[in-house]
């Protein structure tokens, strides 16, 4: 029980916990939807540039946040409708590591 | 033909023979096309008459909102990536042939009514750039203080464009030794796309910072901004927009205008004459592309993510959705057959390319593409805006 909870702790700040299935399923949202706008490579267009390098300075907390609720007054929607915040805390952790081409 | 003696027939013949012999491989390109697939970087070159992928053409970099225009003999593709690459490309030898990366970010070009120049809109940084379409030599560089968006071909070589951040529309002539770039006014908050009528009367330029469509009369010789549709959808609450709508190919039907409605899921039709909205039709979602099917009444309609899987088909007389199809998953883009027999679906998580019968709205078959998105038939090179 005790390896367990330690298990739990060790994986809680580095990935979100998701049910099988469903990271793959966020990473392809990411790159096709989220690359609408900010470019399959996440190098930007409309939006700005969501590399890891661009996001090396921003908390995941913030960057989940702006997922969920947009950015308004700009075309950063919210997509709260559509994503749980375990999720967006999964794309957020998810930018922040990525190592994108 | 008496007079020639039997050797220099038979000279004739033989001088003859290598280009009979080739006949059969010849190809014209008029039935041809292309698919980007974006994912991979590639473009999937098509056979409109047999419904079949002839070949694949790779390395053209990031193709993630890609569109291509085509040379005046439907030979060449000229292919702007959004990674600033310009990439020509020959379909007769489904090679590459010219590419450069003119910039660190771009969102689509055009090519001049005498085929001479190709401009290419960008991001990053902002501006308009002109290149020779033989060679893809910088002929000009027109900076702009944002990201250029809606760049049109306009006729007597020149074309017209719009800024994202500041909302200011331009039209720069290219026909004499020096670019005259002309301010046209101020099309309002934030512009994400616009389009010329078939008849190059009419630039029109979406707005996503208010209400509205901003119209240029290109026909006068000092056009204003006349702003119509500025309180569509003021009784409810808008939605958020998970795509952009993209306006080439906004449907010119009926004398009307019909539009997409930014953060509604609702079709939009403006009288092309008094600016006036005369319907509204309700959609599955909010839509995307808005095409006119070509010799009809019809217009068929794509929408944002996370209703992207199906097409509806609206009549422009009643203003009513007569069809709504589930063609595939993620449904980018459609492109019509020249006359309107065929339209072309790509579904970019089916990988697949649907190809539907308009008067049946039966599908007639398929073709598997990885990732597709825009479709683009060659006699898209005889369309004035593109």
């Amino acid at each position: 029980m005790r390896s367990l909870l330690a298990l739990v702790l060790a994986a809680g700040p580095a990935m979100a916990e998701l049910p099988q299935g469903r990271a793959a399923e966020l990473e392809h949202i990411v790159i096709q939807d989220c690359g609408s706008c900010h470019g399959l490579t996440l190098k930007g267009g409309l939006g700005r540039p969501l590399t890891s390098d661009a996001l090396a300075h921003a908390e995941p907390e913030g960057l989940a946040q702006i997922i969920l609720d947009g950015i308004p007054g700009t075309a950063m929607p919210p997509w709260r409708p559509l994503l749980t915040e375990e999720e967006a805390m999964w794309i957020a952790e998810w930018l922040k590591t990525e190592k994108t081409p | 033909m008496k007079r020639l003696s039997r050797v220099s027939v038979l000279a004739l013949l033989l001088l003859a023979a290598p280009l009979g012999a080739g006949a059969d491989e010849q190809r014209a390109t008029g039935d041809l096309g292309l698919v980007i697939e974006r994912a991979t970087g590639s473009l999937l070159l098509i056979d409109r008459s047999d419904r079949a992928a002839l070949g694949r053409i790779e390395g053209l970099g990031d193709l993630s909102h890609a569109t291509l225009t085509y040379s005046p003999d439907e030979r060449f593709a000229y292919v702007f990536g959004r990674d600033g690459g310009l990439t020509k490309v020959d379909i007769l030898t489904r090679t590459i042939v010219a590419r450069t990366i003119q910039a660190g970010n771009s969102i689509g070009g055009a090519i001049s009514d005498d085929g001479r120049l190709i401009a290419v809109s960008n991001y990053e940084p902002g501006g308009v750039k002109v290149f020779d379409a033989d060679t893809l030599a910088l002929l000009a560089d027109i900076p702009a203080a944002g990201k250029t968006i809606g760049l049109v071909d306009v006729p007597g070589r020149r074309f017209a464009w719009t800024v994202w951040d500041t909302g200011e529309v331009f039209l720069g002539d290219f026909s004499g030794a020096e670019p005259q770039i002309t301010p046209l006014g101020n099309a309002g908050k934030n512009p994400f796309d616009a389009v010329l009528t078939d008849d190059a009367h009419t630039y029109l330029i979406g707005l996503f910072g208010e209400k509205g469509v901003t119209a240029f009369d290109l026909w006068d010789a000092t056009p204003t901004p006349q702003k119509f549709l500025t309180d569509y959808g003021k009784d409810g609450e808008d939605m958020p927009v998970y795509k952009m709508p993209h306006l080439q190919g906004w449907a010119f039907t009926e004398g009307q205008y019909a539009l997409p409605a930014v953060g509604r899921h609702e079709l939009l039709w403006v009288d092309r004459d008094s600016q006036q909205t005369v319907a509204m039709t309700p959609t599955h979602g909010q839509p995307v592309f808005v095409i006119a099917q070509p010799a009809s009444p019809y217009v068929w309609v794509n929408f944002a993510t996370p209703l992207n899987d199906v097409v509806q088909v609206v009549d422009s007389r009643s203003h009513e959705v007569v069809a709504t199809l589930s063609p595939g998953k993620a449904v980018l883009h459609m492109e019509f057959a020249p006359r309107g027999a065929e339209v072309w679906i790509s579904s970019r998580d089916d990988n697949k390319v649907l190809i539907y019968d308009t008067r049946t709205r039966e599908k007639l078959g398929e073709i598997a593409a990885e990732s597709p998105s825009g479709i683009f038939f060659t006699a898209r090179a005889h369309q004035t805006g593109l």
